[in-house]
């Protein structure tokens, strides 16, 4: 046997471990890219450097969000030495268990720093810092929170938390840990307020320390701070509505028609926009979530209700408009309005009476017929051609579409359509009769209260709106044009001032009117009552308004969830706001006592 | 003086300069993986790459030395060189300090010497002379129980000293019994064993013994469908009985026993008639493979009883991890996910000398010894590493074919100790750095960080360089 060729067989095994060997680092080293990444990963950390969030004022300059320093106590597992949690736990005052599943948690990579208790307070981190050198691996991290001074206006300012998976996978810019606005103008105008966070790069070793900058800094990124933001709101008049509306279900919108801005939005129950902040967010989270009043649901834009008798002016706008009434046509009102098998009633009052005296008297008939008149007009041909004609006025309100305020998550509100009673009744089967009830805003149409305070600014205005906006001013920045175009009513400012009337006859028409009882001295204000029909209890009750009858200032809707009738809450409500703002003093103080202590039970 | 100018014209030059190469291409890689910018000299000897420098020029003494020195001297001292190996052993374990978990070193002032590094030489000399005498004869049973107790002896020490890798070494010897006349079946064998020993882990001793006995009794089945054997389908169906019948019983009884016994009574069952038709018949096909059944049982059993009441849990864990069983990535799968990192960064060309992020950063434990190849991975990349590992397998090849143009056994026996032991530390050690290998501890040769390890390879290949350039001289 020549056992020399048994060094053919070693001679493959060594060549053929090798060849595998060589595979293998090819693979692992020119084709598979994933080692790359880990390498960086690995080596360099990016120490970001958030900016300051952008302040917040209010149109007058007042600060009404603003930033405070919070202390998150993070961990480095991979650099904790003989740790005495009994000692730790005593100095921050955290349960035992909830330190133990955090830690867990953080040594799952055991050289990353980790937020293992976030927000401790100021005291706690000042008797921690003595003695934190006694916990290597331990240390804090000082970032700013947000702070509502005013302790009002959570849903229209929204607030600030750690951003979730969703919001990571939609942006790329966030990453865990960081926070972004989740409602309101924190969430409208997150872009601009968070700024652009930078940072410097690092070299780093396994254990997570620095070991110099990279590159001396040629990647770092600069910081760009959040953009202030002066809002349209008044917040004292915000915080006066939210306290008006204590104890109620509701909404309050205030504009000033002549710009389209915002000076009050008020939504009820409310919370102090502060418990979104702090250790105890989630908790207190989770009670708003779980409140069956629904805090957390942004009314004035979300709500949606029926208009009631404050959409008479709408029709009465149409009407006289399309030439089918004017500010003499007479109906007369038998306590109701009779029809067919139909029957709406309506309050006492004499009869007949014209068009300004229908809406200081809120007359149901007066509108039934007028509707009608408009609807069955013979110039149209057909019922669904007249409906079609009145559809489009209404839509030139803002109505049936968000009107594209800049808060998220804005409700359309309902606008009927022809199709729909095509579908219900059969095509040709519906007309003037079937649907009379939109003549006093009840039946498909609903509106959102800022939708309400929309067209008590249009009225205001005698024939045109801006859309309504929170935002007056972003520091350093041109903002969107759309806040300062007009949208055109299609209707005479002649008839504007008819139904402008009427609405000063509302408070300033004397006993008949619906809330003679309610002007106020010296502010001219015109108003419309409404009160919603509610199939589930109590009538909502509506009021909008506007003041000064001449050059405008305020325009306001208010409705409170079963509130009764528009003049019982809402109208003095809202006087009470327009005084506010226009004067800064209430006359009446017998009146805020009234609508003050005045408290609303809902059961559920 | 002639003869020793014919002795530097023989030495074979080339396994020369590679040496040199990698020794030195090794200390620019200690020197990259442990830079620290405070002691940035490469001559600071107060730093390892420093220190290697010093142990570089000892080795060279050390080679140098041992070219001058007669060429029989190995031969002649070769057992008292083992001796003097296993009585060092022996005291190492006795009276060194433990480092690291293991008494491992002997510490002399400022040195640390690790016998185990001299063992690997010892045992190749004393298996050369052992094996190059005359009369040995490898089929031989009393011979080869006398080399693998030359094996055993050195191999059972450095276990006791806690350095199982070290151990493992010794298995190399088998390819250079393979090379001088041992059976190839025995290498496979081997292999089946280490084969029944994966599985096990993977599978569970009970799965794999029971796969092993339906293998080997679709084999039997096989076997006794030729035409020559015709075993009647009775016999056939009988056989699983042996088995079955037992494991009936103990479930329907319920038996409290050993699931073991079922296996132990199925063979001692089926051994007689194995042995009579063995007898009968004078074919040892039956027996052979009733021996494999009884062997992979026998395997597969004891492999779970080692593996869960012998090893330690992170002997264990490092198993499991190798095998996929289980995810350890902080801890023992640590130092493997960071070296295929640091490595697989490397690319084409690797990122340059000094800018390994991940080896200058300390990402990788053990950078400098066991784990230096991830140093050359990362920053001389893909084309760096096939060139380390192109120049082991030159190197390896050449000794072996140097190996087979010697005159002596001795000389050539020696040589194929020297390949195949550089062959195994390479094997395991880049393989474990790129995930292909268990992490078993054992440096890549003049490349990671150490004396002990350099001079033992040092005096390992320059004794074959000697010999080999004497190869004229030395007739037995």
């Amino acid at each position: 046997m020549d056992l020399g060729n048994r060094r053919i067989l070693l001679s493959a095994i060594v060549i053929g471990v090798a060849v595998l060997y060589i595979s293998r680092l090819f693979y692992i080293q020119v084709i598979d890219d994933s080692y790359k990444l880990n390498a960086l990963n690995n080596s360099r950390r990016f120490e970001v450097h958030h900016p300051a969030r952008g302040l917040i004022y209010d149109r007058n300059g007042k600060l009404i969000v603003a930033n405070e320093a919070a202390y998150d106590l993070m961990v480095v597992t991979g650099q904790i030495k003989d740790l005495d949690t009994a000692e730790l736990l005593s100095i921050i005052n955290v349960s035992k268990e909830s330190f133990i599943t955090e830690l867990k948690k953080a040594q799952k990579n055991r050289y990353r720093p980790y937020p293992i208790i976030k927000q401790i307070s100021a005291e706690t981190y000042a008797r921690l810092q003595e003695k934190l050198f006694d916990f290597p691996g331990f240390y804090v991290q000082t970032r700013t929170v947000r702070n509502y001074p005013y302790r009002c206006g959570a849903l229209v300012l929204g607030y600030i938390s750690e951003v979730n998976n969703s919001d990571i996978k939609e942006n790329s810019y966030y990453e865990q840990g960081d926070y972004i606005g989740k409602i309101g103008i924190e969430k409208s105008y997150e872009s601009y307020l968070r700024g652009v966070k930078g940072g410097n790069y690092y070299q780093v070793d396994v254990k997570g320390r620095v070991k110099g900058s990279l590159e001396d800094g040629k990647y770092d990124k600069p910081v760009v701070l959040g953009k202030n933001i002066t809002t349209t709101l008044d917040i004292d008049l915000q915080l006066y509505g939210e306290k008006l509306m204590q104890n109620k279900k509701g909404s309050i919108v205030a504009i000033d028609p002549q710009s389209g801005e915002i000076l009050a939005i008020v939504s009820s129950p409310t919370f102090d926009p502060n418990s979104m902040v702090g250790r105890l967010v989630s908790e207190n989270y989770n009670r708003l979530v779980r409140d069956p009043l629904k805090p957390l649901y942004n009314r004035p834009i979300q709500g949606v209700y029926p208009p009631g008798s404050t959409f008479k002016t709408v029709n009465a706008l149409i009407g006289l408009q399309e030439g089918v009434v004017t500010q003499n046509t007479m109906y007369g009102c038998q306590a109701g309005y009779y029809s067919g098998g139909l029957h709406v009633g309506c309050h006492n009052h004499y009869s007949p009476i014209n068009l300004i005296e229908s809406i200081k008297m809120s007359c149901n008939a007066y509108y039934c017929n007028e509707f009608r008149a408009i609807i069955d007009a013979p110039k149209y041909g057909s019922a669904r051609e007249g409906f079609l004609t009145w559809q489009s006025y209404i839509k030139s309100f803002g109505l049936g579409k968000p009107l594209g305020i800049d808060l998220p998550s804005e409700k359309s509100g309902n606008i009927p359509r022809a199709e729909s009673y095509d579908k219900t009744y059969g095509k040709n089967r519906w007309n003037s009769l079937t649907i009379v009830s939109l003549a006093i805003g009840q039946g498909e149409i609903t509106e959102t209260p800022l939708q309400m305070a929309n067209i008590a600014a249009t009225i205001a205005n005698k024939g045109y709106y801006y859309t309504p906006h929170l935002v007056k001013e972003i520091d350093d920045t041109v903002f969107d044009k759309s806040f300062i175009q007009r949208h055109e009513v299609p209707i005479a400012k002649k008839n504007f001032e008819i139904v402008t009337e009427g609405m000063y006859q509302v408070l300033h028409g004397g006993p008949g009117a619906t809330a003679w009882w309610l002007a106020v001295k010296g502010l001219d204000i015109c108003g419309k009552t409404g009160t919603a029909q509610n199939p589930h209890g109590e009538d909502h009750s509506i009021f909008m308004a506007f003041a000064p009858r001449e050059n405008p200032k305020i325009a306001i809707a208010i409705c409170v969830e079963n509130g009764g009738y528009g003049a019982t809450l809402a109208a003095p409500m809202a006087t009470l706001m327009i005084e506010k703002y226009l004067t800064d003093t209430i006359t009446n103080a017998w009146r805020e006592q009234q609508v003050l202590e005045k408290a609303i039970t809902y059961k559920n | 003086m002639a003869r020793q100018g014919e002795v530097i014209r023989n030495i074979d030059w080339q396994i020369v300069i590679i040496y040199v190469f990698l020794v030195f291409a090794g200390w620019l890689n200690i020197y990259s993986a442990v830079f620290d910018e405070n002691a940035a000299s490469i001559f600071d000897v107060g730093q390892k790459y420093g220190k290697q420098l010093i142990w570089i020029g000892a080795a060279f003494l050390l080679a140098i030395g041992i070219l001058i020195l007669d060429s029989r001297f190995y031969f002649t001292f070769a057992y008292g060189f083992y001796f003097f190996v296993i009585v060092s052993l022996v005291g190492v374990y006795l009276f060194a300090p433990e480092i690291k978990g293991a008494r491992s070193w002997f510490e002399v002032g400022p040195l640390r010497v690790q016998p185990s590094e001299f063992a690997k030489l010892a045992t190749s000399v004393v298996v050369a002379r052992f094996m190059g005498r005359y009369d040995f004869k490898i089929q031989r049973l009393s011979d080869m129980v006398k080399l693998l107790g030359l094996l055993a002896i050195p191999g059972i020490l450095i276990v006791l000293q806690g350095d199982a890798g070290s151990a493992l070494v010794f298995s190399s010897f088998f390819l250079v019994f393979y090379r001088e006349g041992m059976p190839f079946s025995i290498i496979l064998l081997g292999v089946y064993a280490i084969l029944i020993f994966a599985l096990s882990i993977i599978w569970g001793g009970l799965t794999l013994s029971i796969v092993a006995i339906v293998l080997s009794y679709i084999a039997f089945v096989v076997y006794g469908l030729q035409k020559s054997h015709r075993f009647s389908v009775v016999k056939m169906l009988l056989v699983p009985l042996a088995f079955i019948v037992p494991t009936a019983a103990y479930m329907f009884f319920k038996l409290n026993i050993n699931v073991l016994l079922v296996f132990v009574i199925g063979f001692s069952i089926l051994l007689v008639p194995v042995a009579v038709y063995t007898y009968k018949k004078r074919v040892p096909a039956l027996l052979i493979i009733f021996g494999i059944a009884v062997g992979s049982v026998f395997i597969s059993q004891s492999v779970e009883y080692v593996f869960n009441n012998i090893l330690e849990a992170h002997q264990r864990t490092r198993i499991n991890v190798f095998f996929g069983l289980e995810s350890d990535p902080q801890g023992s799968e640590f130092n493997v996910i960071q070296s295929k990192i640091a490595i697989g960064s490397g690319d084409l060309t690797g990122k340059g000398f000094l800018n390994g992020t991940q080896t200058k950063n300390d990402f990788v434990p053990e950078q400098s010894t066991d784990f230096i190849f991830c140093t050359i991975g990362e920053e001389w990349g893909f084309l760096g590493s096939i060139i380390i590992i192109g120049l082991f397998v030159y190197l390896i090849l050449r000794i072996m074919s140097s190996a087979e143009q010697q005159r002596t056994a001795f000389s050539r026996i020696y040589g194929y100790c020297v390949a195949s032991i550089l062959f195994f530390h390479v094997l395991i050690n880049i393989g474990m750095t790129i995930g292909l290998m268990p992490v078993i501890g054992i440096p890549l040769p003049f490349f990671s960080y150490g004396g002990s390890s350099l001079w033992g390879f040092t005096l390992l290949l320059f004794i074959f360089v000697k010999l080999d350039a004497n190869r004229t001289e030395l007739i037995q």
